[in-house]
């Protein structure tokens, strides 16, 4: 069990560079939280390890398998799975049709039931709201799907994009510290793309910083938090 | 008073099949956001194969049985063929391209029909009998035969709400057309899921091409009128409604039926187009449509 | 406030010139030559139209042949209750049919993609069947066009066909002078903006309904006047001159030619009116069947047409360029 290893990632948006030989580790079973500002390439990072974007060149390998050049489909059947932010919730379905969406592809359906029942038990506040359409949820409720989808996969490797966009903060809290007792639970490997750099830090175990497309540091969270210069730098604080 | 009830009875036959072209337009829809129009082009193509069949074992079941498997598979090969070669490519005539696309097909299938079984008018006996209904003296122009068709139909339209609406596949193909890139995050098949929705689109164009012929004729672009009304239905009620392609066609029929029988035969095409217009002009998204908001 | 005038900036030597060269031509050519130059000189025009209406506005049409149609009858109409002469039914026809245009247009604005296929699809259908019904239109036998014979001074061999080439050739290189200088006025500009981005072009002022609706107006004159044309070389109008398979094979032309643009109209006339010449003699070589004559056109057109959208998507006449993703 490698974990997730990324080697001298380039991805480009046409004639653009979002990421340019970046280079980082992810241990098996932690918490990692990648930051920094907006338009830093954080976004296109998770879109290449994910199969939705084409990278240029480079490897990423989840454990023994290749995530460069896949298919999302086929990634999620090998346990990776990216959860883009709460507008990926389909609106127009209701909460229990979006949570199904994600066990589709398994051929196990008594571990899916299970799952949705496990996921319930975690998002209480989605058992009551099954058969709302997603639209008529609240933002925090929408990532709680998203998030809630994603587990119905039984996934290893979680990529979650943003999840505390435009959540208050007590949501965002909440939502931080279902992700510690998953992880705890069920063994998954996180990868945490944030803006929220702050809170991300306090809960992930480790924290690499990325700045235009490039890395900044990689290193344990406590020390990313204690270090002044990079505190004024990235963390705004 | 009988001659309104036979009018709207006569309405709601032809409004059936309509509905069930309009069904296969609105699956590819839904699950590609194309307007197939080879979809006149495949059913033309599964009825020559129901044709077939029905010279060499002179069994309208077995021949519509046979030619719905023709359209299902016809409509898969056509998603894999071309569609999917079309949907990688981007630019400003994304969209457009596509549909020229299909004309091109239709044309190919319309042309290829007519060098394989050649142009002359070909003739589908009906299983079940065309004298239509009598009640003691009267005989309302509704035959077995129509009541066949509006079953068909009816038949077919519930099938495949129940597949969409409670189905995993269902939920699959609603998702594949809705989100193609959430439904892949979720681990789904866009890709074979869309083949699936064509070849249901398939089937259905097969059946309305199957069903309409008896009470005409088969030739290689007799199919062209169909396409039309059943896109005008579709569009009526709405493109994004499984629902609304059967209510559109019952419209359109109904509407039809009555401007043919009380204001005059000739006007049926121009009539179908005021209807359509009036439709638009009040819901341009159709009756049952949706508008979707505008991606920025 | 719009400016109106569209200053006529683009030079008109290449027409001239081009039409001097077609003109010498035809006199080295025989009949046949001469009907088919006439009614690629048809197909050019209505190319054009859809030209601008799709490849440059944006706003599909299936129904162009209807549209032909209005011109065509108002031409014919003009001529036989009004006595107008070869030229006033001409403009009969352009303005009847851009009258015509713009309030379609207006319906059109509202419509997005597929429904506007589907009314114009079912224009096509219901318009031409109009002429059925009313009697003074001339039914299912149509009315006759009378054109005038080619005058004296120019020779007692100079053929009717051949006068038919220098009329509608004339007219159509008139008309794509006119139309190249519309696309490249504001207003050509304005349609490009709205049709690739419609959002940023109405957050840019550009009124977007308004805009919409002049292409069509425009489109369907520049169309009226190719019905005109067509009537001309059939010397007569019925509704069977404009069936649905019209509006399908002008749109086949215009993405043949590259619908955005306006010189490969040339080509897409000429292809459209090659397919069933060939055709004809590769029937013939391939024994000649009459259901092989009989659809091998439609097979080519229909090959063609699918890959031109496979391989060209922005016509055959622009350049490939380079992907640098």
């Amino acid at each position: 069990m490698s974990g997730l290893v990324v080697k001298e990632l380039n991805v480009s948006h046409g004639a653009v560079e979002a990421i340019r030989g970046l280079s980082f580790t992810v241990a098996p079973g932690s918490l990692t939280a990648i930051i920094g500002a907006n338009g830093a390439g954080k976004t296109t990072l998770l879109r290449a390890l994910s199969g939705l974007k084409k990278a240029q060149s480079g490897s990423a390998f989840w454990n023994e398998l290749s995530l460069l050049g896949a298919k999302p489909e086929g990634l999620v059947r090998a346990g990776v799975v990216h959860v883009a932010d709460g507008k990926s919730v389909i609106p127009e379905f209701t909460v229990e049709e979006n949570l199904d969406l994600g066990g589709l592809w398994r051929s196990d359906k008594k571990d899916v039931v299970l799952a949705k029942t496990e996921i319930l038990q975690l998002f209480p506040a989605l058992a009551t709201r099954l058969k709302q359409h997603a639209a008529t949820l609240s933002g925090g409720e929408r990532q709680m799907v998203a998030i809630g989808r994603a587990l119905m996969s039984r996934p290893k490797l979680l990529l979650l994009d943003e999840p505390s966009l435009g959540l208050a903060p007590k949501v965002i809290a909440s939502i931080f510290d279902s992700l510690n007792e998953l992880r705890k639970e069920f063994g998954l490997t996180i990868v945490l793309v944030e803006q929220n750099a702050v809170s991300a830090l306090r809960v992930a175990d480790n924290g690499v910083v990325i700045n235009l497309g490039e890395l900044v540091t990689a290193g344990p969270a406590s020390q990313i938090l204690a270090d002044p210069a990079l505190r004024a730098a990235y963390l705004g604080v | 008073m009988i001659r309104l009830l036979s009018t709207l009875l006569i309405g709601v036959s032809s409004g059936a099949i309509y509905s069930l072209m309009a069904l296969a337009l609105v699956l590819v829809w839904r699950s590609t956001r194309v307007v197939n129009f080879a979809q006149a082009g495949q059913a033309i193509l599964s009825t020559y194969i129901g044709y077939e069949v029905l010279t060499h074992v002179n069994n309208f079941w077995i021949a519509l049985l046979v030619a719905t498997i023709a359209g299902a598979c016809v409509g898969a090969l056509v998603d894999v063929l071309l569609i999917r070669r079309l949907a990688r490519v981007s630019g400003a005539s994304a969209n457009v391209r596509p549909v020229i696309a299909t004309l091109g097909l239709l044309g190919l299938i319309s042309s290829g029909v007519g060098l394989i079984w050649g142009n002359d008018l070909k003739r589908i006996a009906t299983p079940v009998g065309t004298h239509g209904y009598t009640f003691g003296h009267t005989t309302i122009p509704f035959s077995p035969f129509n009541l066949l068709i509006v079953a068909t139909a009816a038949l077919v339209m519930a099938i495949f709400a129940l597949i969409f609406q409670r189905t995993n596949l269902g939920l699959a193909l609603r998702a594949s057309a809705f989100a193609p890139e959430t439904a892949r995050l979720a681990g789904v098949r866009v890709d074979r899921t869309r083949t699936i929705g064509w070849a249901f689109a398939g089937a259905a164009g097969a059946v309305a091409g199957l069903m309409i012929t008896p009470q005409s004729a088969l030739a290689p672009n007799s199919m062209d009128l169909l396409l039309v009304l059943g896109f005008v239905a579709a569009v009526i009620g709405g493109l994004d409604s499984l629902i609304g392609a059967g209510i559109g066609g019952l419209i359109l029929g109904i509407g039809l039926a009555l401007i043919l029988e009380y204001v005059s035969t000739s006007l049926a095409f121009p009539a179908a187009f005021i209807v359509l217009i009036i439709v638009l002009l009040i819901r341009p998204q159709g009756l049952l449509g949706k508008l979707r908001g505008r991606d920025v | 406030m719009y400016k109106a005038i569209v200053i006529l900036r683009k030079r008109p030597t290449i027409f001239i010139l081009a039409g001097l060269f077609f003109y010498l031509l035809s006199d080295h050519v025989d009949e046949l030559r001469n009907f088919q130059g006439a009614t690629a000189a048809v197909y050019l025009v209505a190319i054009a139209s859809i030209v601008l209406l799709t490849g440059y506005s944006g706003q599909i049409s299936l129904g162009h042949g209807a549209i032909m149609a209005v011109g065509g009858y108002a031409a014919v109409l003009s001529q036989k209750y009004w006595h107008f002469n070869l030229l006033l039914t001409f403009v009969a026809a352009v303005l009847a049919a851009a009258i015509f245009g713009a309030i379609l247009g207006f319906a059109a604005a509202r419509l997005s993609g597929p429904y506007l296929a589907g009314t114009t699809l079912a224009l096509a259908v219901g318009l031409p069947s109009l002429a059925d019904q009313f009697h003074f239109l001339g039914g299912e036998q149509g009315l006759a066009y009378n054109v005038p014979q080619p005058p004296m001074s120019l020779g007692a061999d100079f053929t009717q066909y051949h006068w038919f080439f220098w009329i509608t050739g004339s007219a159509a290189l008139l008309m794509i002078w006119l139309t190249q200088n519309i696309l490249g006025s504001r207003y050509g500009r304005q349609w490009r903006a709205m049709r690739s981005n419609p959002t940023a072009a109405a957050l840019a002022g550009i009124h977007v309904g308004c805009s919409k609706v002049l292409a069509f107006t425009l489109s369907s004159g520049i169309a009226g006047l190719a019905g005109a044309l067509m009537v001309l070389t059939l010397n007569l109008v019925t509704p069977s001159a404009f069936p649905l398979s019209l509006s399908f094979t002008i749109v086949t032309g215009a993405v043949l030619a590259g619908v955005g643009n306006l010189r490969g109209s040339i080509i897409g006339a000429v292809v459209l009116v090659a397919i069933p010449e060939l055709s004809d003699s590769l029937a013939t070589k391939l024994g000649g069947a009459e259901r092989v004559s009989a659809n091998l056109p439609g097979l080519i057109t229909a090959v063609l047409l699918i890959l031109t959208v496979l391989f060209f998507p922005e016509g055959p006449l622009r350049k490939r360029v380079k992907k640098t993703t």
